[in-house]
């Protein structure tokens, strides 16, 4: 996409905002339109500055040599590595803030604000450029075609860029509809729809122009997740706007049938956005990397199969106990505890690919980094079943044992198989022999497993604390504790939560910092990592 | 194409696997048969979800669902644990309710139930304004002192706990209005501030000497009939004791004055409606018990 192309896309954009805030109907979107236009006004400045003014002959030419279409990739990876940082960053802070809750500061920047920015930044921010980066990259080299679509590929990164700033402002303004990561109110939402159909056309498109005879295993999960979150996201965002020119919206659903809705696209968020589309990366990079084909091709249709159909039937169990009907809740559960293999599938996959080739995680720090994202991902795929039973439900549930659960899978594995991804397109992507520094990646590793057990650890401390507490009766059979005691009592866990996120986050910035040098100056000349000497060499 | 795919049927030299002969940017696929564990395991979680699914409520029919063999449902296993609360504890409930308050602590195993349960019920729907620990803050009383509003028996304190304090829903409210002395314009600015020296001279705090005398002739004529004429206050009429170093607004200088020029009254909920008399019970014998529990005169 051409700079004067995307002047123009931002120009309309601007105005579009500004009409929308002058005309608006309620403050929300006044200051919502305002904030865009301001937020668009200054992109558009800096897009004609940068832009290169002289004749297209005399500029250095930038030929395009590889048959794929890579410059949008190499933008997505920018946009992960630098939403990461800003989500990992908005965790931190929100994390200190409930440790110190006089950090929130009213009314733009209290938790109540914060909380789903930062999920939004990290799920649909750093995960989704991750996803649209890796898919990208992954579906052109597999299937052996240039994306579908020309400059739709682009129009898919930036309209995407644009979604995000939408719902992040949004938030900060208080535009949402209060459903948990749907916040985003309506306008976003359609446009969200329409980036995301884009989406669906370029990967399709190049799928259906592959000249390979098969469809590789990792597109089968990209063109899952793809499809799926259009799907969840259309019905779940059913609503009516109060008026055209409001921020505001009424669900299509209510009562216990919105909740349901809401945790059917919720969980599923969390089965095709974090998990399936997840495993599209796995099944590609880690092959790459340990340079070693992929463990059993039975096992990889049996499970793709069985987690597809099993995921999308287990989202009541997010509702427990409520006024969902006893039977909706059995079957939430028992698809859930069927979910268990099937996603476990992944693991063994992922896990025993390196079979023969165990010895490389000795030297190799970016494998070393995919592995551990597996081991998470098996960890959590475990956990999540065994939460989902009522009778595990009824201690976990509300605590803050499921936001160590959510985060063990977050950080652990969406968090990790993102960064090995980024650790081996970079160098490729660039041109660059190797990374910048393979040291720095071994730092970055602990700096975020030891982040991660840290802040999973005193989750589940904090979380059962919290749901033994709340059922304490005395030998009277009086309630023993009231909810701020609980409170007080995980202060300390709060604490180390804050310092666990802080660990990852410093992880994050050393990623940025490799990756900025690599494809700057490309690779430091240093010893290799571990034994002095010893050189980096596939094993035989 | 898939011509070829037969003859690159390739044995996979470490792991000594055949591949399927697929090949993507390198990458190849083993032929291995899916794990014996994982296969049995994965039957095994769905023999366990079929036997659930038998067993309790699971098949949505067209107006209700299957029951489940067991019948159990989480609605009806609720309804049979509150029956059973409510069971165990209806006797000492009635007791309590018809006991005279003050013949309760004879009764040792009725008492430490009354304590036990107030406990509970403070924790539920009173910390929101007196504080976990009953220390009150800036406009709502600390329960563990002797400083009574509206008196500190039993008697008394059931009664403010039931009907609460200035509230329009319950017609026996305790209710009490303090002028706006400054605002209504019943004492000029010079008279408040002298009044505010007497009141800080009556709590032996710093004060202008000069002032509080004029101040004495004023609180006479406008505040005495309340508060009394040394300030001990009157607890019939919620009026506060001024001559302690207690105040609920605050007693430095610019607090009493605000107080004075318009007084904020504040309110509390009446809680007999909603929590019934044993549960009103069980309050006032936990306030009674915290330190400042006083014995009917």
């Amino acid at each position: 996409m051409s700079n004067g192309t995307l002047t123009v896309f931002i120009a309309i954009g601007v105005i579009l905002s500004a009409a929308a805030s002058i005309f608006a109907q309620d403050d929300i979107l006044r200051a919502h339109g305002l904030l865009m236009t301001v937020i668009m006004f200054i992109g558009m400045l800096v897009v004609i500055v940068l832009s290169d003014y002289r004749p297209a002959h005399s500029r250095p030419s930038r030929k395009d040599d590889s048959p794929y279409m890579d410059d949008v990739v190499r933008f997505g990876v920018i946009a992960t590595v630098f939403w990461g940082v800003v989500g990992f960053l908005a965790g931190v802070a929100i994390a200190a803030q409930l440790a110190w809750p006089q950090l929130n500061i009213e009314p733009y920047f209290n938790f109540n604000r914060l909380r789903p920015l930062h999920t939004s930044a990290v799920i649909f921010a750093f995960g989704g450029n991750a996803l649209i980066a890796t898919s990208f990259y992954v579906v052109q080299r597999t299937c052996r075609a240039r994306l579908f679509g020309g400059d739709l590929a682009w129009f898919v990164f930036w309209g995407y860029q644009f979604f995000i700033l939408l719902a992040a402002t949004g938030y900060l303004v208080g535009a949402t509809q209060s459903k948990e990561y749907a916040e985003p109110e309506w306008y976003t939402d359609i446009w969200l729809t329409i980036v995301w159909v884009a989406y669906l056309i370029v990967f399709m498109g190049t799928v259906i122009n592959r000249k390979e005879p098969h469809i590789y295993v990792a597109n089968w999960f990209y063109m899952a997740f793809i499809i799926t979150v259009a799907m969840l996201h259309i019905v779940n965002n059913l609503s009516v706007p109060v008026s055209f020119l409001g921020g505001k919206s009424y669900s299509a659903f209510s009562g216990v049938q919105d909740a349901l809705t809401q945790w059917w696209y919720g969980h599923n968020a969390v089965g095709f956005f974090l998990t399936a589309g997840f495993l599209g990366i796995m099944y590609y990079f880690i092959p790459k990397q340990a340079n070693r084909p992929v463990y059993s091709y039975r096992l990889s249709i049996v499970h793709f199969w069985s987690l597809i159909f099993l995921y999308i039937w287990a989202g009541p169990h997010h509702l427990h106990y409520t006024a969902l009907p006893d039977w909706a809740s059995s079957l939430g559960m028992v698809f859930s505890i069927m979910l268990w293999m099937p996603s476990w599938g992944g693991m063994i996959n992922g896990l025993m690919t390196l079979s023969g080739a165990w010895d490389k995680l000795r030297t190799d720090p970016v494998l070393r980094m995919m592995v551990i994202a597996v081991a998470f991902y098996g960890m959590s795929t475990f956990e999540g079943p065994m939460m989902s039973i009522k009778s595990v439900n009824s201690l976990s549930h509300y605590t803050d044992w499921t936001i160590g659960h959510v985060h063990s899978g977050a950080l652990g594995w969406n968090g990790m198989i993102t960064f090995g991804a980024i650790y081996y397109m970079v160098p490729k992507l660039w041109g660059r022999e190797q990374l910048y520094s393979l040291r720095l990646v071994d730092w970055h590793l602990w700096l975020a497993t030891i982040g991660i057990v840290i802040y999973a650890s005193v989750m589940w401390v904090a979380g059962i604390t919290q749901g033994l507490m709340w059922r304490e009766y005395d030998d009277q059979g009086f309630l023993v504790n009231s909810f701020i005691d609980t409170v007080s009592a995980v202060h300390p866990e709060y604490v180390l939560r804050a310092f666990g996120g802080l660990l990852y986050l410093s992880g994050a910035l050393l990623m940025a910092y490799n990756v900025y040098k690599t494809v700057t100056v490309g690779a430091r000349r240093t010893e290799p990592v571990g034994a002095a000497g010893k050189q980096l060499e596939p094993a035989e | 194409m898939a011509t070829n795919d037969h003859d690159s049927h390739e044995i996979d030299e470490l792991s000594g696997t055949q591949t399927t002969g697929h090949e993507w940017d390198g990458i190849k696929e083993l032929d291995t048969p899916m794990p014996r564990w994982w296969v049995r395991t994965f039957y095994a979680t769905i023999v366990i979800a079929f036997c659930y699914v038998i067993y309790y409520p699971a098949i949505p029919l067209i107006e209700t669902s299957t029951v489940g063999v067991s019948g159990v449902t989480a609605r009806g296993t609720v309804e049979e644990k509150l029956a059973a609360v409510k069971r165990d504890k209806s006797k000492l409930d009635v007791k309590l309710a018809n006991t005279a308050l003050e013949n309760v602590r004879n009764d040792d195993q009725l008492y430490r139930y009354a304590v036990a349960g107030g406990e509970s019920l403070y924790k539920v729907y009173c910390t929101q304004c007196h504080g976990s620990g009953a220390q009150g803050a800036v406009g709502y009383p600390n329960l563990n002192d002797d400083d009574w509003l509206w008196g500190g028996d039993l008697d008394a304190i059931r009664t403010t706990i039931a009907h609460g304090v200035r509230n329009d829903a319950d017609d026996d409210t305790r209710l009490s209005m303090m002028p706006s002395f400054g605002r209504d314009g019943i004492l000029s600015n010079t008279e408040i501030s002298s009044v505010v020296e007497y009141v800080l001279k009556m709590s032996a705090k710093d004060h202008n000497p000069k002032r509080a005398i004029d101040g004495k002739a004023i609180f006479a004529e406008n505040c005495a009939s309340c508060h009394g004429d040394d300030g001990l206050g009157n607890r019939d009429l919620g009026a506060p004791n001024l001559a302690d170093a207690l105040a609920l607004y605050g007693n430095d200088r610019q607090s009493l004055t605000r107080q004075i020029i318009a007084p904020r009254h504040g309110v509390m909920p009446p809680w007999l409606k909603r929590l019934g008399e044993p549960k009103v019970r069980q309050l006032a014998f936990y306030i009674h018990s915290l330190g400042g529990g006083e014995t009917a005169k």
